[in-house]
Formats: C-alpha cells, structure tokens, sequence
C-alpha cells in the first residue's frame, strides 16, 4: 500500500483490518506506556527536567542563527566542513556530492529522520550508490522497501516472524535451514551482514540528535551502536540534520538526553551517547578524515517565524506517539508522512502543505495525553487547532461539516431558538425510537449510527423544565 | 472550602448535551449543590460554550460562542458546570480566545477564575461528602474524561465522592485515563477511529465485571453508552452526579 496523506480514511481503514499490525500497536501501547511511566517515578526531577528541557529548547531557538553561526565556526576550525540547504532538493545534492568527491562506492547509514523527510536514500540510488541502512529496524525495512512507522522503533508494525522471513529472502547465500526464531539468531545475523558494510563502507551517514555550538561536536544517542561504526570506520562522515537541532552548551545537549531516553524508550539512558567533533587528528588512533554536516532548513526557518514555532522543540523522542489513542489504533503508515503520530500532524502540514494533509490536524480527539508525555512540553493539542484554523479560514474542510456547524451556531446564538429546536428534534428522535431507549439508524446520522446506537433524549429540554418545574 | 453562611448562588451552566439529552443530569446536578448548601440558578440565556467551533477551528463563532456564555454568567460568584470539557472551555480556553478583545479579556479572565466542574467544585470548594441513606449498590468503573483530568487535574475529587457515598463498589480499570474516543467531531468526521478507541476502552472496561461505567462528562458517556449497545453488551453508562444523587434524600 503506498499511503499519502491525503488518502488518509482509506489509509485507517486498511489499518483497521490488518491483524498483525493492531497486535503490535497493543503491544506497544501497552508495554511503552508502562515502561516510561516507570522510569519516569523512579526520577522525581523529572517534572522539573521537562521544564529545563522546554527552557533549553526555547533559548536555543531564540538564538537559533547565532548556534548556528558558532557550531559552523567550530567545526570548520576542527576541520570539517558546513554545508546550509535550503530544502530537501539542495540537501541531497549536497550529499550525493560529497560522496562523488569521496569516490564513493558504499555508504553506510545510521538511522535518521531527516533523511528520510528528504528521501535521502532514493536520491543517492539514482546517484549510483550502494546505501546500507545499518540501524536493525530500519535494515529490514530497507529490504522490504518499507518507510518507519515510528520515530524511534521504525519498525514497530512488523512481527519478529516478518524480521525472519525478510531475511530468508534477502541473505540467499546462508543456508535455507537456519533457525530463525529466536531475535537473538536475528539480530546475529544482521549484525554479520552489517559488519561486511561498515568495513566496505567509504562513506557513513548518521543524523544527529543534537548540534553543539560551542564546540562544534555533534551528539548521537543510539542503542544497536550502528551510528557510532558508521560514523567512524568509514574515510567520510556526513552528518544530515534540521537546523533546529542546535543548542548552545554540552551541558545543555546532557539535560536534554536526560529526558529523551527516559520518553523515548523508557530507559534511563540509551546504550550508546557519542559526541562526533571534527575530523580525525593527526594523534587520534582513528576517526574519518572527512567531516561533513549538513544542515536542513525544508521550511524550518517559515515555522520558527510563525505562530507555531514551539513544534521546533522537539527533540524526536517518539513519546507523543506511542501515548496517541489515534496512533494506536491505526499505526505510523496511515499518517502517509514521514513523521506519524501528534507531532507528525503538526509538521506534515509545514513540510507538505496543508492542503494534501489536511486530515491529520484533523484526525486527533484532542485527548492531550501526547502534551501530557512531551518531554519538552510542546502543546501538540494546540499547534493543531492553528492548523484547523488554517484550514477552516482555506475552506479545506468538507461542506456538509461548515453548513452543520454554522447552523449549530446560528442556533445558538438565540438561546430561546436553539432550545425549541432542541426540543422538537428531540421529539422527533422519540417518535423514530418507538418507545425504545435507542436508535440503531438514523438517516444523515450514519457517521454515528454506523458503528454506535444513538441514546435517545429523554424528553424536554433542562433549562426549559427547570423554568416550568420550578416556577422560575 | 467555603464557610457555609457565606455560601453564594451558584450558575449552572448545563452544557448543551445535558440540556437536550439528559435533562435529568442537569437536575441531580442541581440537587448535589443544595444539599451542599447553595442556592442553584439556571440562566436562560446559556445554550452552547462554542466548543465545537472552536475545535473545528471556526475561531469567530467559538468567540461569539464564548462572549455569550460570559455575558450569561457575569453576575454569579460561582459558576458550576457537569462536563469537564465544557468547564475547560471556561476556565482554559474562553480567557485565551477573548484575549485581545478589550471589552470581554477581563471580564473571561474573571470568569475563569469562579468557574468549576461539578465534582471538584463539591469535592473541593464546598467541601461534600455524601451521607445516603441508601446509596446504590453493585459495581462500578471510572473513565476520565481527558478535559477534565488534564486540562483541570479531576481525577482524585470523583473517586473520593463515590468512596464516602458508601454505594457501588470502585472498580479500577487498566488505562482509565486512556481517551474513548469521542473527541466532540471527531467522532463523526473519523468513525472508525472513534470506535476503535470506544472498543479498546470498552474492553477495559468490562474486564473489570463492573455493571456500569461512570464519569463526569455526557459526550463520553452517550459515545460509550452507544458503542456498548451496539456491541450487545449488559454494562451501563451514567454520569456521577446522577449516581451521587441516586441514594440521596
């Protein structure tokens, strides 16, 4: 199923009767959201972290050109090399260049999201390179020509039986009898056919989780330990981020992964934190002789001068996600974006226009549980209401949805009107009813009826018997 | 808690889903305040906050929507509201919406600041507890609705209602605080959405064998109590204040 966004409803119901993947988004729901709230009572700063993490994250951004201007400056004194991209297009040009330059045959690449909003890896097929995804999920995904459904655990939606079977088909020079059941026997043999990509590897690319202006280093954090070989054992670094992944201090990039495991995966810190600063040195034992960062505006700069610039905060840890009602009952895929989920609906709009995705501001029941876990404390409920008035000021929404709700309005504006109204449609429900406490049909009322019976009213209004009963 | 001699007449706003639906929930509502010792007035000039406006981002009409309800309650103390998602539109959302419209900023702010949901206001203001004579008996779970719990922190106030009232035993579900799914017009704009929440908190809730589900806001309950239905199942849906005032009097 190729999703885009705009073909969101049949996107959800596809979801709806895929078995395999509504079991894996219980799973998830059920095991990640405990998962964190445990980690999270075992820290009680942590409240108070999310509130440094927001103040960090805001400062950053307030002084988002100077960062900018300062890491540039560091990294070119430690000998790499800034490259500033205006959009998807100038981003991958910059890469495919680099690795042309390098004479490049392989590249190896640690897991990035940035680079899949840029669609980084079709860019660098036509160029002619072998690009590896090295990261476990997004491995496999990769061979099955599938996008990540999830920030952070990209291949949420298949089982460790699909893992398996995508193996059996791709690695055709091991024997057909090998057991595959155990994840261990899985990730073995990724780790072998991986290992021969790391070495092979002229080029590696990793995104980065924070940029840190003052000295120039860049910071992954990772648990499968992928980014750091890819981003060490081959002659070529290229680091592919957003500009607003800045921030000014060490320090400041430490609270911030503080909080960014703990939302993420629930754990206290992921396997692997590294800080990538410069090229190799003529002393370091080892390193790559070139280093790159390429730095991605794709709209970043239009959202920090606009109303919804606090969605420039996040910190990518996926928390909003995994909490989301919506996202656990149709998965990453539906979404038809690179980025699903709360904080997907927030930016799939700057990034491919409202128009195409228009339903996700939409599709959220405004539940808040996703601004209740951010981590930075983006108001996700909020930046997507914006984006509702965006859409309601463009007349994006359907018809029959602006004449109901501008009929309700009218109606109540005129509180006597709205109340007779009420009554006689209320009456009139009873009538259809028969004496029964519900309707199971209802014409123009099929949205509702379709999956739910309609409680019928009791009868009257509460402000007119309570004026009648009372003599008041 | 207020000091019961200086008890003010309280505003009940009914929210127009009790107003039109259940008419029954905006009078246990009105019992629960007098017997908590207020004096109950129901303007005739409320019908809807503008919530679905709002939330379908029509801003100008959630404005008109809000000044309407300001005007129809600027004279009361305390203003009192059965739906956590109604009452946030007061207390959160009318003072942001009319932020920058001189005549009515203040007078939103205000009314923000004396208006409550129904259980926190009994639980907290007036300082309730129930005292039945024969209160219900049987089982029940609690959903929290999500405006209510994260938009005004109402999750202890209706748990330590039902505890003193003596009546049904509280059956935790696991995720009570997980949405149902209703969302206002989310629940017709994306159906199988909906119900796919509504089913998920459903078999929640029957895990706990409780005869009904129980919570503060009629949207949910009315969405729950659809989908239950529908699914053939025995469990009921009610609101609090009609399950507080049941064994009362």
């Amino acid at each position: 199923m190729q999703a885009d966004s705009a073909r969101f409803p049949d996107n959800v119901a596809a979801a709806r009767r895929d078995a395999t993947l509504l079991g894996a988004l219980d799973r998830l729901q059920r095991d990640a959201r405990a998962g964190r709230v445990e980690t999270v009572a075992r820290l009680p700063e942590f409240e108070a972290l999310r509130d440094a993490a927001r103040d960090i994250r805001n400062g950053a951004l307030a002084n988002l050109a100077a960062n900018l201007e300062r890491f540039e400056a560091n990294v070119v004194a430690n000998g790499g090399a800034v490259h500033w991209c205006r959009d998807a297009a100038e981003a991958c040009e910059a890469v495919a260049r680099i690795c042309r330059e390098a004479g490049a045959k392989t590249v190896a690449k640690g897991k990035s999201m940035v680079t899949e909003e840029i669609g980084l890896n079709a860019a660098l097929a036509g160029a002619g390179f072998d690009t590896v995804e090295t990261d476990l999920g997004e491995y496999v995904l990769q061979l099955r020509d599938e996008t990540p459904s999830h920030i952070v655990i990209p291949a949420i939606h298949l089982t460790k039986d699909q893992f398996a079977e995508t193996f059996r088909g791709a690695h055709g020079d091991l024997p057909a009898d090998r057991s595959l059941e155990e994840a261990r026997q899985i990730t073995d043999e990724a780790r072998c056919a991986l290992r021969d990509v790391f070495l092979r590897a002229d080029v590696g690319i990793t995104g980065a989780n924070f940029l840190i202006a003052e000295t120039g280093s860049v910071a992954i954090v990772t648990n499968e330990g992928n980014g750091d070989l890819a981003q060490s054992l081959p002659r070529t670094h290229i680091a592919v981020t957003g500009i607003e992944k800045a921030v000014g201090t060490v320090e400041e990039a430490l609270t911030l992964i503080r909080v960014l495991a703990r939302s993420a995966t629930g754990q206290e810190i992921s396997a692997y934190t590294t800080f990538a600063t410069g090229a190799k040195r003529e002393d370091d034992a080892a390193g790559p002789e070139n280093f790159h960062v390429v730095l991605v505006d794709n709209g970043r700069s239009d959202l920090l001068a606009g109303p919804k610039r606090e969605i420039l905060r996040c910190i990518r840890c996926g928390a909003c996600q995994t909490v989301c009602p919506v996202y656990g009952a149709v998965g990453g895929h539906a979404y038809g974006a690179v980025y699903a989920g709360p904080v997907g609906s927030v930016l799939t709009p700057a990034l491919a226009g409202l128009e195409k995705s228009k339903h996700l501001p939409e599709a959220s029941s405004f539940c808040g549980a996703c601004e209740a876990v951010c981590p930075v404390r983006i108001p996700l409920p909020r930046l997507l209401r914006m984006w509702r008035e965006d859409a309601f000021q463009a007349h994006l929404g359907p018809k029959v949805m602006r004449w109901g709700l501008f009929a309700w309005s009218a109606l109540t504006a005129w509180p006597w009107a709205y109340r007779t109204a009420g009554g006689i449609g209320g009456r009139m429900l009873r009538l259809m009813a028969m004496g029964r406490g519900r309707l199971t049909r209802l014409p123009f009322a099929g949205k509702w009826t379709g999956g739910r019976d309609l409680p019928v009213p009791e009868g009257g209004t509460f402000v007119g018997k309570w004026h009648g009963r009372r003599g008041r | 808690m207020e000091a019961a001699q200086e008890r003010p007449a309280v505003g009940l706003f009914a929210t127009c889903l009790v107003d039109l639906f259940r008419p029954s929930v905006g009078f246990a509502a009105a019992r629960l305040l007098e017997r908590a010792g207020y004096r109950v007035e129901v303007p005739r000039a409320q019908s809807c906050c503008g919530q679905p406006s709002y939330n379908s981002g029509d801003r100008k009409a959630a404005r008109r929507g809000a000044r309407r309800a300001v005007a129809a309650f600027e004279t009361f103390e305390r203003v009192v509201v059965p739906s956590g998602s109604c009452a946030a539109m007061f207390v959160r959302h009318f003072p942001d919406l009319l932020a920058d419209d001189p005549e009515w900023a203040g007078k939103a702010r205000s009314l923000a600041g004396r208006t409550y949901e129904l259980v926190d206001f009994l639980a907290r203001v007036a300082g309730w507890r129930p005292d039945a004579a024969r209160p219900p008996s049987g089982s029940v779970t609690y959903h929290d609705s999500c405006s209510g719990l994260r938009e005004l922190g109402i999750r202890e106030q209706p748990r330590a209602l039902l505890a003193a009232s003596g009546g049904p035993e509280l059956r935790e579900m696991e995720g009570s605080d997980i949405c149902c799914g209703f969302g206002g017009t989310f629940c017709v704009k994306y159906p199988a959405i909906s119900e796919a929440m509504a089913d998920r908190k459903i078999d929640s809730i029957e895990a706990t064998g409780a005869d009904a589900v129980v919570g503060g806001d009629l949207g949910c309950l009315l969405h729950i109590e659809g989908r239950l239905s529908r699914r053939g199942s025995a469990v009921g849906a009610r609101h609090v204040a009609e399950l507080l005032d049941a064994g009362e009097g």
